[in-house]
């Protein structure tokens, strides 16, 4: 699929670069900005990447493969995030991780087929304090239990 | 007792509420008096690192380089990807005005033009309102050109975020560095260190947003003051993060040196249920752990926690109650480090592999003996021997545990090693059948 940045984004661009002294660094910010865009970092996306930022079209790849938050296929509308690490495990993080699978009928990193829902099991997300915690795309639940996480899944449309 | 870093004042992310109760007078101060100066005070505060290694903040600003005309940068660590801590997030969202002031305070005493605080990607939300904060000290003359005139000065620094992407490794101050310059996030081989090839090859100096949230205060109220709280060696207070089985869990700033237990029971409301304690890592997941019975007496300081065959670390406290299946916790460390392992050194990123494929079969009941002499081995092999520490940061939490919970292990393990060729270990990266999860 073909992708061009939107004429607003390519405005935004512009001011991203003047962060730094060089236009490869705005290489992160600017697939973040793709992202937003496209909902995911397409093939297409990295070269229009490579491209406005003068990078070689490798290094983008390279960048974009390294970093978990850009998404290389397209996650759902609601992308759930249940972290399992240690202090959320001590606390019933995997409940809440196994009970969201079941629900979805899910399967880490996958998507369901109406795009609806996707979900990630996740290392630490600095919620430790108030585990066990889900994300849903870039919000954070904390403080949950299975319960509460399930009501979490139910309200979302 | 005295909050330092996070003082309970109403709305004090607010520029005006900060500034009401002498926000930015700190840097006004710094401007009459010469970077040297600056420099001799944190190092006499004796103010060391918050971000893991507890290096004295004064002795890093000083190896900057003096007459050099290439550019400087200074990096504000909020990568925060250390499991069990939480407490640089508390700053951004409650107190983002003091952390501004001491990027500018410290851009000035190294000469940095230009600062970028690093947060990790999924802080979306902190990103905002530490954003919001910067533009508002833009606005005011605080930051950039304007500040010559609002300081009486003729410095100016400009102050960046860059977001993260998901990538622990990033906190390690040289992938940070490379990940800021748009690549990938590789730690580089030290030395050249920051101070002499850091960021775009210039002279650049890494610190933890903790660290230079301390800034403001120490200028403002003097290197005496400060080096009077907590313990000597490793002055001032701590934002210590408790989570697992605790009743109260939170970040909780107290002088350093403060006992462990007290933290445990006086502040994070003791262990629920009353259970007993089987084992505590005091400083993030990487910090060899502690048992239950090893405690009493314990102070939450560098040297106090080395002493004790642990370290201080991020001061993030992960309590474990006697109920917890040791085994399943570190089978799920280890998936963290195999997870964040940066792939560039063999021993890290086949070893973390290894460990963490050994750890499941234990869990699943098909453990040896051997196994857990192996996995010890593995870590020693993979400590000290590669580019970064994360490294260590793996091999440590299994080489302890099994150490200092042998017993733990050895309950769950068979006596006989399996004549069936189950155990073959190979590398796991590439392969179409990924590591299965910790059973969960
Ligand atoms: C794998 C790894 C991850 C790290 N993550 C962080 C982090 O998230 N935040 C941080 O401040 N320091 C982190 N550090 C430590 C940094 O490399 C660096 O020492 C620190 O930011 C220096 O700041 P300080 O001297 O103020 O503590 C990490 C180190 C390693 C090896
Ligand atoms: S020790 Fe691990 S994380 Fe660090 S550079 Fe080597 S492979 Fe990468
Ligand atoms: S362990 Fe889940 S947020 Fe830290």
């Amino acid at each position: 699929m073909e992708f061009k940045f939107l004429e607003e984004n390519l405005q935004t661009i512009e001011q991203i670069l003047k962060k730094y002294p060089t236009k490869q660094a705005a290489v992160m910010p600017v697939l973040y900005l793709a992202q937003e865009q496209n909902g995911w970092i397409s093939k297409e996306v990295m070269l229009a990447t490579a491209s406005i930022l003068d990078m070689n079209e490798e290094d983008v790849f390279g960048v974009a493969t390294f970093y978990t938050m850009y998404h290389k296929k397209e996650m759902g509308k609601h992308h759930i995030q249940v972290c399992t690490n240690v202090s959320c495990m001590l606390r019933g993080g995997y409940q809440i991780y196994d009970a969201v699978k079941e629900k979805l009928g899910l399967d880490n990193g996958e998507v369901s087929t109406d795009k609806k829902f996707s979900l990630e099991e996740v290392e630490c997300m600095g919620s430790c304090g108030t585990a066990p915690m889900i994300a849903v795309n870039e919000d954070y639940f904390e403080n949950l239990d299975k319960e509460k996480a399930l009501q979490i899944l139910d309200s979302l449309n | 007792m005295e909050k330092i870093v996070l003082p309970e004042i109403e709305n004090f992310h607010q520029l005006d509420v900060y500034l009401q109760n002498g926000g930015y007078e700190a840097a006004k101060s710094a401007f009459t008096q010469t970077t040297d100066q600056i420099i001799d005070t944190v190092k006499k505060s004796g103010l060391r690192g918050r971000g893991g290694a507890a290096f004295s903040a004064g002795l890093k600003w000083s190896f900057m380089p003096k007459n050099n005309a290439k550019p400087k940068y200074l990096c504000v660590n909020g990568d925060e990807s250390e499991p069990g801590s939480f407490k640089d997030r508390q700053i951004l969202e409650y107190n983002p005005h003091q952390l501004i002031e001491g990027t500018i305070i410290a851009c000035y005493a190294i000469g940095a033009k230009s600062a970028y605080i690093y947060v990790r990607g999924e802080y979306h939300k902190w990103i905002k309102l530490l954003q919001k904060a910067v533009d508002d000290a833009y606005e005011k003359g605080f930051i950039g050109d304007k500040m010559k005139e609002t300081f009486a000065t003729d410095f100016s620094c400009d102050i960046y975020v860059h977001k993260g992407a998901g990538a622990y490794i990033c906190g390690e101050e040289s992938a940070l560095m490379n990940s800021i310059e748009g690549q990938r996030g590789y730690p580089r081989v030290k030395p050249p260190f920051p101070a002499q090839n850091g960021l775009w090859g210039n002279p650049t100096t890494i610190n933890n947003v903790e660290t230079i949230a301390n800034i403001p205060p120490i200028i403002k109220k003097g290197w005496e003051w400060f080096s009077a709280i907590g313990e000597p060696k490793h002055p001032g207070t701590i934002l210590f993060g408790v989570s697992g089985h605790v009743n109260n869990p939170g970040v909780f700033e107290l002088p350093s040196g403060t006992l462990l237990t007290d933290i445990i029971y006086k502040y994070a409301g003791g262990v629920i249920g009353d259970k007993k304690i089987k084992c505590v890592i005091p400083g993030g997941s990487s910090m060899p752990p502690l048992r239950g019975d090893q405690l009493e007496g314990v102070k939450m300081d560098a040297e106090s926690l080395k002493a004790v065959g642990s370290a201080i670390g991020t001061g993030g406290i992960m309590v474990m109650d006697e109920d917890t299946d040791l085994v399943r916790v570190l089978a799920r460390i280890a998936k963290f480090y195999y997870h964040e392992s940066c792939g560039q050194c063999t021993p890290c990123r086949e070893g973390t592999g290894w460990m963490l494929k050994i750890l499941n079969r234990i869990v699943r009941g098909e453990g040896t003996k051997k196994d857990v002499d192996l996995l010890v081995t593995i870590a020693k092999n993979i400590e000290g021997n590669t580019v970064c520490a994360l490294g260590d940061a793996a091999a440590w939490p299994v080489k302890f545990m099994i150490e200092r919970f042998r017993e733990e292990f050895d309950a769950v393990v068979k006596d006989e090693v399996s004549l069936e060729p189950k155990n073959k270990v190979h590398s796991l990266r590439h392969t179409a059948n990924p590591i299965a999860p910790v059973q969960g």
